[in-house]
């Protein structure tokens, strides 16, 4: 599998660190020093997830020189549809003017990983020419905005890839250790008059201290596991291009593999944990400011809930 | 080495300290060491001593990670 081009889009609502610190007991110095988050994007009234994923696909299509007709099979990676269904592929489907089977794909923050891996399947096996991934995430409709260790956390964002045939990918790892202790989301209730124990817990919850270990160890792990079987070493990779949640994980994984800042490039100063969106839309602004350039070899990894962990080593 | 000595070595090389200077009744509060600090020389640890140590608010001082360590090893 090859991937075309990428394509992205952001909320035009910016929050600032100050801003939260208006009605939450934080600041915007602890954000920063623990997080590297500077300010995030929200969607607001009205605006819906597919229409962002749409605005990111048809993004991806322009820059493949592609209209939607050309498309014969959208991916979407979501943590959170904008509704339980239709799913959020199908609803990004007719606002672009596809016509083609949609399949929704939830593997946390690693979904754009896991709609790779099968996107890759769907097209070498030939059920699938020409293959768009979106990855829309709409965490500010989930998280507590009440609890600042994670409201602070998350922003929204499409990104998206239009994947056809070929040798791009050199190497995948998926993981998954089935576990919801550190990491989940709850649906809201519901109305059963037979459910005596709807949750009434927080919408998301997060132990960040577990989590960062475990985002740590098993980053580095499958970044060596895909390095290993595509034969290559750490200094003849352009980029490593990993989930973006949280400034820290990313020093922390280069300096274990013991890389220069520039080969890990950053968008959650700006743009807060945008879940699976996160590696396409990075990928997608690359693009368009000229650091990603084809022929370049990519080390993607992410990592979430599941607890799920992905990483590809991609030649564009 | 001991766990304490250890630990002692992690905690002055994650924040570049001498290291005869960390005491067993230290918090790590007050050695500098925030929440995600603790969570990088847990792992750290876990490399090291070859333990499984969970993080919890009731970690305070390196003596309550010595004992926690000392515990698993027995």
């Amino acid at each position: 599998m090859i991937i075309r081009s990428f394509g992205h889009a952001l909320p035009k609502r910016i929050v600032t660190n100050d801003e939260l610190a208006r009605f939450l007991d934080t600041s915007d110095e602890w954000i920063q020093s623990h997080t590297g988050i500077q300010s995030r994007r929200v969607l607001t009234g009205g605006e819906t997830l597919s229409a962002l994923g749409a605005q990111a696909a048809e993004m991806a299509l322009e820059r493949a020189g592609m209209t939607a007709a050309d498309i014969d099979y959208i991916l979407c990676s979501t943590t959170r549809g904008e509704m339980f269904f239709p799913s959020t592929s199908c609803l990004v489907q007719q606002k672009i003017g596809a016509g083609c089977p949609c399949l929704d794909i939830n593997a946390g923050c690693t979904g754009f990983l896991y709609a790779l891996d099968t996107a890759d399947a769907l097209l070498e096996s030939g059920k699938a020419k020409r293959l768009l991934i979106v990855c829309a995430e709409q965490l500010s409709r989930l998280t507590d905005w009440t609890d600042r260790s994670t409201c602070v956390l998350f922003g929204d964002a499409a990104g998206a890839a239009i994947c056809e045939r070929g040798d791009g990918i050199k190497a995948v790892r998926l993981t998954a250790e089935g576990d919801a202790a550190y990491l989940h989301g709850w649906p809201s209730g519901g109305n059963s008059p037979f459910d005596d124990q709807i949750p009434t817990e927080k919408p998301l919850y997060m132990n960040g201290q577990e989590i960062f270990k475990f985002a740590v160890t098993r980053s580095l792990r499958d970044v060596e596991t895909v390095m290993d079987e595509s034969a290559i070493t750490a200094d003849a990779v352009d980029y490593f291009v990993l989930h973006q949640a949280n400034r820290r994980i990313l020093d922390a994984v280069r300096a274990r593999l013991k890389q220069p800042e520039e080969k890990f490039p950053v968008n959650i100063t700006d743009h807060g944990n945008t879940s699976s969106a996160c590696i396409p839309v990075l990928l997608s602004e690359m693009e368009g400011d000229g650091r990603l350039k084809k022929g370049q070899t990519l080390v993607l990894s992410a990592f979430g809930a599941g607890l799920t962990t992905g990483a590809a080593v991609l030649q564009y | 080495m001991t766990t304490f000595e250890t630990i002692a070595k992690l905690v002055a090389e994650s924040k570049d300290l001498d290291v005869n200077s960390i005491k067993p009744e230290m918090t790590f509060a007050d050695l500098g060491l925030d929440s995600l600090d603790v969570a990088e020389l847990v792992m750290n640890m876990e490399d090291e001593l070859g333990v499984t140590i969970e993080i919890s608010p009731a970690l305070k001082t390196v003596q309550d990670v010595v004992a926690l360590v000392d515990a698993q090893k027995k």
